[in-house]
């Protein structure tokens, strides 16, 4: 048998269960819910905060995000932004020891349709990511925050959520390839 | 903001273990690539429904055993603004398909390789200090509507979670039984 840290791809099942696991020991020992794009706001005023300080302390929604409860702020780099720089990280150990690490700028979907043109697939991915943070920040979290997290804790705001973000991304995945058959991406 | 930068050291080891776990499952898993992801909202690779779900059967069935147990501290519900929830969510819905990650998966996928992943980071970044920016008016505005506080269905339902728990756990093993049997018989497409 391989040993399964070789293997280039997990069963879904097995990863989805792993990652219900894996909230029961953040509930468990530390008291969180996993999530990912708070640390976006953090990363960003932090970043601003370097050439514009005060625009940020005095900004509503940096104010809500970050500031602490008796004034100035709780720390910028917390549980859930070391959770996010060791993704990458847990990301390339599986990928390296799984043989499927590979510098990639064009997906191969992507070419399929829209050419191997780097500069059109990084403005793409550009405005792609300031439009799915925006609203990941208007809805209040992400994939893994309202998705998973929301998901399990059957909060009413995470399924409204989860509802919107697949009727818009069906929408906008039929606009960007139509329909018809695309190409198989299960075995990789 | 820099003078406490740091929270500390305990937490941030607890977060790093979580997120290394998080990071490795997600990139086995396969929701790392932009292929996986675009084709799970066009209906040609169910993946990331499969992995997701999964995810929240498992996670529900042990956080809401735990809680009657006495044995954790409470829920993080967020709250049900459901304006901004639905309108959020659809916005993100359209970034999460041109960008082909999630900022989560997008964080994992720049891991294994994806510099295209790394540009939508960049992105992101500037997306939360657009909404920001923009926030004063939502919050005006888009916040207050439909906004009934940190809900959940059985708490509105005022009926035990295994209500709702049960019949999401069978509908989501029939959903996978029915794909499988679909996905093993029918022809893949070309």
């Amino acid at each position: 048998m391989t040993n399964p840290i070789r293997l280039p791809r997990w069963s879904p099942y097995v990863v989805g269960a792993g990652i219900g696991v894996l909230s029961w020991v953040t509930f468990y020992f530390m008291n969180k819910a996993l999530g990912t794009s708070t640390s976006f706001v953090g990363a960003s005023g932090a970043l601003l905060c370097t050439v514009a300080c005060e625009h940020v302390e005095q900004n509503a929604y940096f104010a809500k995000t970050l500031g602490a409860k008796g004034g100035g702020f709780k720390p910028v780099f917390d549980w859930q932004m070391a959770l996010v720089f060791t993704m990458a990280l847990g990301a390339f150990i599986s990928a390296w020891f799984g043989r499927t690490f590979k510098v990639e700028r064009v997906p191969t979907l992507w070419q399929s349709r829209f050419g191997p043109s780097v500069a059109k697939r990084y403005a793409a991915a550009f405005v792609g990511g300031v439009i799915l943070i925006f609203g990941a920040r208007m809805a209040d979290g992400c994939t893994s925050g309202h998705g998973i997290s929301g998901g399990l804790q059957l909060a009413v705001s995470s399924w409204t959520f989860f509802v919107a973000m697949f009727a818009t991304g069906i929408l906008t995945a039929l606009v960007l390839y139509g329909r018809g058959p695309k190409e198989v991406t299960r075995v990789q | 903001m820099f003078s406490n930068f740091f929270a500390d050291p305990k937490t941030l080891a607890l977060g790093a273990v979580t997120g290394l776990v998080f990071g490795f499952l997600l990139q086995k898993g396969g929701v790392t690539r932009y292929n996986v992801i675009v084709n799970q909202f066009l209906f040609c690779d169910f993946t990331v429904l499969k992995t997701m779900l999964t995810a929240i059967v498992v996670g529900a069935i042990g956080v809401y055993a735990m809680l009657a147990l006495g044995m954790i501290e409470g829920l993080h519900v967020k709250t049900a603004a459901l304006m901004m929830n639905a309108l959020g969510g659809a916005i993100f819905g359209v970034g999460m398909v041109l960008l082909g990650y999630c900022p989560g998966t997008a964080v994992a996928a720049a891991g294994q390789g994806s510099r295209d992943a790394l540009v939508g980071i960049a992105g992101g970044l500037v997306g939360a200090v657009a909404y920001a920016e923009a926030y004063p008016w939502i919050g005006k505005h888009i916040e207050p509507i439909a906004n009934y506080g940190k809900i959940t269905f059985p708490g509105v339902a005022h009926v035990t979670p295994w209500v709702f728990i049960v019949p999401l756990a069978v509908g989501a093993a029939a959903l996978f039984f029915w794909l499988e049997r679909r996905e093993h018989t029918a022809p893949r497409p070309a």
